[in-house]
């Protein structure tokens, strides 16, 4: 009966907890105060399970799992921090610092990134890996926004938003593995595309890489958290 | 046998520099350069960068003067976007400038070169160091201390940090002064006052011992060049530049930063990363001139703030004309401090300096930008070129190390020329040809846009190239 029901229980680092079907791992740790780390997942926008920050071990199987988009199952045991999984995130932090160029010292959101503060949290004092120091370009075309790939980790909350939120879908991924690239329209200069102006993807975006013009030299917070009250309004529509 | 003398690392320098002095087979000098044996690309890499990012980009090319940085790349890029920022937040620049000069000449004056001139040349090298000057005058290493804590305290007032501050952007600055920032300043003024006036009564009395030295410092008749306002006055921040010959008859007037390229060029030599400015019309090397507090108190008729006037007043009965000698420029250093401090006062009191406006916006309306800025060591200018985007495309930086980049050469020689004779020096000797070189305050952080520690090497090369002698530290 429990099994066929909407309520689940389950456990979460020792704790028990319970949940409704369907909801995310990500979802009812959070419920219950328990904090996974993400960087591509963004209250409000679909998960695509890019970046593997989230991933968490559950009982039963050898296989890690990205809490944002795995369901819970009744009886679940989940592990969100072990030893394991904590080198395994600071390695990614690490390879997404070596695989393009961020230099937190002239950044437009030092102090303000996901990434640098994910890293401090994490413990990333070292980046054991050569960088690679790609050749990558700043697209500066755009009136009241700048993206520099330099900056970008590819977690794709821009092209969502624009997508989901927006309704533009002027962002997409280009390429494949390692040469993905972030491009508006079809590879079109920003500034030249069908882009709306409403600089969401502004505000989502975790690291520099999408930035106001404007705001270079002042402090650039970004305000993603406007996106769960848009959605419920439109959903109350 | 010829014999070449290697002093390297140069210690007490801002940067990583060496001084090669060439001996014939008498053992007299024949040749010596100064040479800065490191590059950093700082031009090429900010290629592709937007023109709003490069202040707080260049500033990073060194800790010291990274506030000159800010404030000449800041105004280059509003030549680009063709603004005049808010009166507010040009007397605020102001006033950063000059902390950043206080306190880097402060470093200049009392951490590196006060040793030599308290302990003296000859003295030994283990003690001749800060430490070693306020074993023996702690009230004169307390002072040096104290006015150098003083500049850096403005700038983490205003830019929130004290070494590569922010809030120096293109249009202005971020934020404005709040009033008790402004009044923290004011209270930090009297002790500076009497910090400055115990280093400068104690260095008149006791520069006439060093006549020996002030014959032989880089001292012989050079243009120079500084920033200079319309009254004739000392300016660090805007103005424009004046070029003197070495009888004080004034040849350029008026020059600004847009400008700058049609006078001075830059020359290579193989010997050293950092480039060899002159004064185009007369051409390289008979174009060379110096910059920096000697050149800006030669040019300038009035400091404009009433204690440093009557400093500069005896300054110049020091000579007829412009003073030759590149020794003065520790005493220049001291006035400029001086004024500083006085000048910081006035922007405190100006009527406006509290108003909310200190920015000023616009977009790219031109391709080509130049600014230029006093920085403590001399004239700062740079200058880019950007696509309709905004993105660099070209960038140069003309360093005021570069500017006295044959003059110290020169000042090396002459000092090297009369030390040195039949191929017998000693390590005061050396020192002697270092403190030449000090007299600059030569940045070699910014003038081959490099990088490493801060010392100095002397080699001694006999003619057949063979090293005969090094002093390294």
């Amino acid at each position: 009966m429990s099994d066929a029901g909407d309520v689940k229980t389950l456990i979460i680092d020792d704790k028990e907890v319970s949940a409704l079907r369907g909801q995310t791992i990500l979802e009812v740790a959070r419920e219950n105060g328990i904090d996974i780390p993400t960087l591509c997942h963004v209250d409000g926008l679909g998960d695509v399970g890019a970046c593997r920050m989230c991933l968490v071990e559950i009982k039963g199987s050898n296989k890690l799992q990205p809490a944002c988009v795995t369901t819970i199952f009744e009886s679940m045991e989940v592990s969100t921090n072990t030893e394991r999984l904590q080198k395994h995130r600071r390695t990614i932090l690490e390879l997404l610092f070596a695989e393009r160029n961020h230099i937190c010292s002239v950044c437009v959101a030092n102090g303000h990134c996901e990434l640098q503060s994910l890293a401090q949290a994490q413990g990333v004092t070292h980046v054991r890996l050569p960088y690679r120091n790609p050749d990558l370009h700043v697209d500066a075309s755009h009136e009241r926004f700048t993206i520099d790939h330099n900056r970008c980790i590819l977690c794709t909350r821009c092209v969502r938003v624009c997508a989901e939120i927006e309704g533009a879908h002027v962002w997409d991924v280009m390429g494949r593995g390692i040469d993905s690239m972030i491009i508006s329209d079809l590879n079109d200069p920003w500034g030249e595309s069908s882009c709306t102006r409403c600089g969401k993807c502004v505000q989502v975006c975790p690291t520099g890489a999408i930035f106001d013009k404007s705001k270079i030299g002042d402090p650039h917070p970004k305000y993603p958290d406007f996106l769960p009250y848009l959605n419920l309004m439109r959903e109350a529509k | 046998m010829t014999q070449t003398i290697t002093i390297d690392p140069v210690t007490r320098l801002e940067g990583h520099g060496k001084v090669t002095i060439q001996l014939d087979e008498q053992g007299n000098v024949t040749d010596a350069h100064f040479h800065v044996t490191q590059v950093r690309g700082f031009e090429r890499f900010c290629e592709g960068r937007p023109f709003y990012e490069m202040p707080s980009l260049m500033a990073r090319i060194c800790g010291i003067c990274p506030v000159s940085h800010l404030v000449a790349s800041a105004k280059a890029c509003e030549a680009i976007m063709s603004i005049r920022i808010p009166h507010t937040a040009a007397q605020l620049r102001r006033m950063l400038n000059l902390a950043q000069m206080v306190q880097s000449h402060a470093l200049s004056f009392f951490h590196l070169s006060s040793p030599d001139l308290l302990l003296g040349l000859d003295s030994d090298p283990a003690h001749r160091h800060i430490f070693g000057v306020a074993a023996a005058r702690p009230e004169l290493g307390r002072a040096g201390i104290g006015l150098r804590r003083f500049g850096q305290h403005i700038i983490e007032l205003l830019g929130n940090k004290r070494i590569h501050p922010g809030w120096v952007i293109p249009g202005g600055v971020t934020e404005p002064l709040a009033p008790a920032k402004r009044d923290e300043i004011l209270a930090l003024l009297p002790e500076a006052y009497s910090n400055i006036q115990i280093a400068l009564n104690w260095y008149k009395q006791i520069a006439d011992t060093f006549q020996s030295e002030i014959e032989v410092f880089a001292n012989f008749p050079s243009l120079f060049m500084g920033l200079i306002n319309e009254d004739e006055s000392v300016e660090f921040t805007d103005g424009a530049l004046r070029v003197i010959d070495a009888k004080g008859a004034i040849i350029e007037d008026g020059v600004t930063a847009t400008r700058f390229t049609e006078i001075i060029g830059e020359a290579v030599e193989p010997y050293s990363y950092t480039k060899f400015a002159y004064y185009k019309p007369l051409g390289y090397p008979q174009g060379s001139y110096r910059v920096g507090p000697l050149a800006r108190l030669n040019i300038a008729q009035s400091m404009g703030t009433p204690l440093a006037d009557i400093e500069l007043k005896q300054f110049k009965q020091l000579a007829l004309g412009p003073l030759q000698s590149s020794f003065h420029y520790h005493h220049a250093r001291l006035i400029d401090i001086l004024y500083g401090i006085e000048k910081i006062e006035q922007i405190l009191s100006d009527p406006l300096i509290l108003d909310k406006h200190v920015r000023a916006t616009a977009g790219v309306n031109r391709l080509e930008g130049a600014g230029q800025a006093e920085a403590p060591r001399g004239t700062l200018m740079h200058n880019y070129k950007v696509d309709e985007n905004g993105l660099i495309t070209w960038a140069n930086l003309v360093i005021a190390t570069g500017q006295n980049n044959n003059a110290m050469n020169r000042g090396v020689l002459q000092a090297a020329q009369h030390y040195i004779q039949n191929g017998k020096f000693t390590e005061g000797i050396l020192n002697r040809v270092e403190a030449v070189v000090r007299t600059f305050d030569p940045c070699l952080s910014c003038s081959s846009h490099a990088f490493g520690q801060m010392p100095l090497h002397i080699e001694l090369l006999a003619s057949t190239g063979d090293l005969l002698d090094t002093v390294s530290r």
